[in-house]
């Protein structure tokens, strides 16, 4: 067997994983791990210009491919600066295994420089985490770490590595363990049968049935057979702002998404609904609004990986643990050859949901006439029709995300790349920057703000030193939007500290690190700077458009009421 | 309703932080806890009692289920079990009150560990009914210093709670 040190243990174990990327930022605890990265040509380190920003480049890499994304940071700041990350993939069960240097062995609880309890720090937001304790544990923590990171229901896996743990002088046989048994961990296969059974009876006999579909069906590689249920029985699907891109947006049956700023038609069916078939959502507080009026009518099946998911806020009537695709897989074989109890309420059911539609048809919001201020919503619509709705999409947060969820329309999984549970500004352009470097060929569109852009903006500095392409929509309405909106809602229009009186020149911003970019004002302006941005697919290029800062996010739920009280635009609400 | 749910949990660093953080982060109430190794030298079993309704005891069992250093757990008072704490206990005793003291402590079956001249240390197990009857029999005499060990608990009759 072959002798390794620590550090040389980790960069084999990586390649031996399968990682193509790991995205990081060298510091004095890592630094036998970068010397061992530098002598292999196996797997490629990003440098990007924070940390913060390799947690989401490793995040938005996962989300887009479903391998686990990896990230390498120092000790003390280096992994403080990752905690919004690991934090942001937690909320939404996102594959991560960050590997974090640590003061030598020896220092640790001495206070030493740069020295933090960060397996303490991330205690709440990890799924596990490991310690290294001896240099020959490595390969076998950082198997562990894959399969914990990517198997179950996902989520970031730290591992804690001091200093000493990679010295150069200290070498052990190493071998990658081909497989991993934990007597303490052992995800569930497939759903109980006999519940499974009583589901399928309870969706036969619904009269207004409507799926409601969540992130797990996209990482539970779940999306065909979803659709492929979905279209033999015929029943309407809303999916979670996590599940979007899981069955095709433009299909008539797909109602969108629901909750605080989902359809109105997707509003309307949940709260009337009389069958919830649910998989892979966990009925957040953004989707239920105020959960003791939710779906008064409605019986529950709930399908998920993880237990504490089910009945966690809302009681489901039929419970079920399991993957998301070995359950739905299951269903169709049930489904098979039987027909609908009721097929003449289900054809009422359509009826009502295309009334819900007619009613909001083109009232949508007003686009701008030329010369006048443009409206966020009609660039969203513009890029979705010069990107044929195929491009990888990310996003900020606040007002542009969810513009960019209501009217950019997916056809595909894994696309959608946005911070649904912890809603984290600065997530955007990382993200999509990871993206763009595992799927070169395809487009990358970034939404943002200019509020969220500003929070990691010097990654402009990693795209230009790996000539990333991404292109940056800036709907730029000189405030934080949402926070603006709920200012105007709320505190009778007192903007307190939502808006930004000194804006950088984005355009010279851009242009310091050798970028493109295009100010745009009228819808004039619009189409033919949007053709200049798709171009070329491998350039950077920056559209900073000046959006009306009046605009506000529509439909909207009234606090505390229930899934159809909504305001439907400033001076409407049912 | 009162939960006691005994744990089979991984003799890790830190595997003891994660459930201690774990009531904290998800607002779950402990009353008591009490953690020591098993026979088996990889293992180690921790009992906790809390309070809740049976939709948050219901959270609170799958949430440490899904804790990685967590092998097992049963909630035993879903079922028929024996419970035990211990206490240890200073009171003040002096001149009439020590045969008191001794009386009253023969009664609960406890037993007088350590004396000196004006207090006595004694011992006692049982429920925590019953650990709170004494502490209430010795108030008025004057209590100087308690230290319970927190619940620790058995099913009774064929259960086992191992791999």
């Amino acid at each position: 067997m072959e002798l390794l040190s620590g550090a040389d243990m980790i960069a084999r174990a990586l390649h031996d994983e399968g990682v193509e990327y790991i995205y990081g930022y060298p510091g004095g605890a890592a630094l036998h791990i970068y010397d061992a990265l530098f002598r292999q040509d196996k797997v490629q380190h990003i440098l990007v210009r924070h940390e913060q920003a390799a947690t989401h480049a490793a995040d938005g890499y996962a989300r887009a491919s479903g391998k686990p994304g990896v990230v390498l940071v120092t000790s003390g700041p280096g992994a403080t600066n990752a905690v919004t990350g690991i934090a942001t993939a937690y909320m939404d069960s996102i594959p991560m295994v960050v590997l974090c240097g640590q003061v030598a062995s020896h220092l640790i609880g001495e206070d030493a420089f740069q020295e933090t309890d960060i397996v303490g720090v991330t205690r709440p937001i990890v799924k596990h985490s490991f310690s290294i304790r001896h240099p020959s544990e490595i390969p076998g923590v950082i198997k562990k770490a894959f399969y914990l990171a990517g198997s179950g229901r996902p989520g970031p896996v730290v591992i804690d590595i001091p200093k000493d743990m990679t010295a150069p002088t200290e070498r052990y046989e190493y071998s990658y363990p081909k497989k991993v048994r934990m007597r303490s961990y052992s995800p569930v296969t497939r759903g109980h049968s006999g519940q499974i059974k009583k589901a399928v009876e309870l969706m036969l006999k619904a009269r207004r049935p409507l799926f409601f579909t969540g992130g797990g069906v996209v990482s539970g590689r779940a999306c065909e057979a979803l659709t492929d249920l979905v279209r033999r029985l015929g029943f309407p699907i809303t999916t979670s702002l996590m599940g979007i891109g899981a069955y095709p947006q433009g299909d008539r049956q797909c109602l969108g998404w629901p909750g605080m700023h989902g359809s109105y038609e997707s509003n309307n069916a949940m709260h009337h609904t009389d069958l919830i078939i649910c998989i892979g959502a966990r009925f957040d507080d953004r989707v239920t609004n105020n959960t003791s009026k939710f779906c008064p009518t409605a019986k529950i099946i709930h399908v998920d990986i993880d237990p504490s998911s089910v009945s966690k806020t809302v009681r489901a009537d039929v419970p079920i643990v399991g993957p998301a695709d070995a359950v739905i897989n299951e269903m169709i074989s049930l489904v098979q050859g039987r027909e609908l109890a009721n097929p003449e309420a289900l054809a009422a059911w359509w009826t009502q949901i295309d009334g819900w539609r007619a009613e909001r048809e083109g009232k949508l919001y007003e686009p701008a006439a030329p010369g006048e201020p443009l409206k966020p919503q009609q660039v969203v619509e513009a890029v979705h029709r010069v990107t044929r709705g195929e491009a990888f999409v990310a996003t900020d947060v606040g007002q542009h995300q969810m513009f960019a969820a209501q009217y950019y329309k997916f056809e595909l999984p894994n696309r959608w790349i946005t911070s649904g549970g912890l809603g984290t500004m600065g997530f955007g352009f990382p993200a999509a920057m990871g993206i763009k470097m595992s799927y070169p060929d395809d487009e990358v569109v970034l939404f943002t703000g200019e509020g969220s852009f500003q929070m990691m903006m010097q990654e402009f500095s990693t795209c230009k030193q790996y000539g990333v392409g991404v292109k940056i929509i800036n709907l730029n309405n000189q405030s934080l939007g949402m926070v603006r909106q709920w200012q105007d809602l709320n505190y009778k229009s007192r903007h307190s500290h939502s808006y930004m009186q000194s804006l950088p020149d984005f355009v010279q911003l851009a242009g310091a690190y050798g970028f493109r970019a295009i100010k745009v004002h009228t819808v004039e302006e619009l189409e033919p700077a949007l053709e200049e941005v798709f171009r070329n697919k491998d350039e950077l290029v920056f559209l900073d458009v000046y959006v009306d800062p009046r605009e506000h996010v529509y439909p909207m739920q009234v606090p505390l009421g229930s899934m159809r009280d909504m305001l439907l635009t400033k001076t409407e609400r049912t | 309703m009162r939960h006691i749910i005994s744990i089979l949990l991984e003799n890790e660093p830190g595997a003891l932080s994660r459930i201690v953080g774990l009531f904290s982060q998800r607002n779950f109430n402990i009353e008591t806890l009490n953690v020591a190794p098993t026979e088996d030298a990889t293992l180690s079993r921790l009992t906790v009692t809390t309070v809740g309704e049976d939709k948050v005891i219901e959270q609170i069992t799958k949430h440490l289920n899904k804790l990685i250093d967590v092998v097992k757990l049963v909630d035993l008072t879903e079922g028929s079990h024996i419970e035990r704490e211990l206490m240890l206990v200073k009171v003040k005793a002096l001149g009439a009150q020590r045969d008191e003291i001794k009386r009253t402590a023969d009664i609960f079956r406890a037993q007088i560990v350590d004396i000196t001249p004006s207090l006595y240390t004694i011992q006692i197990t049982g429920d925590t009914g019953k650990l709170d009857a004494f502490l209430a029999a010795m108030q008025p005499v004057g209590v100087l210093e308690v230290a319970r060990t927190g619940v620790s608990g058995i099913a009774r009759g064929e259960k086992v709670l191992s791999l």
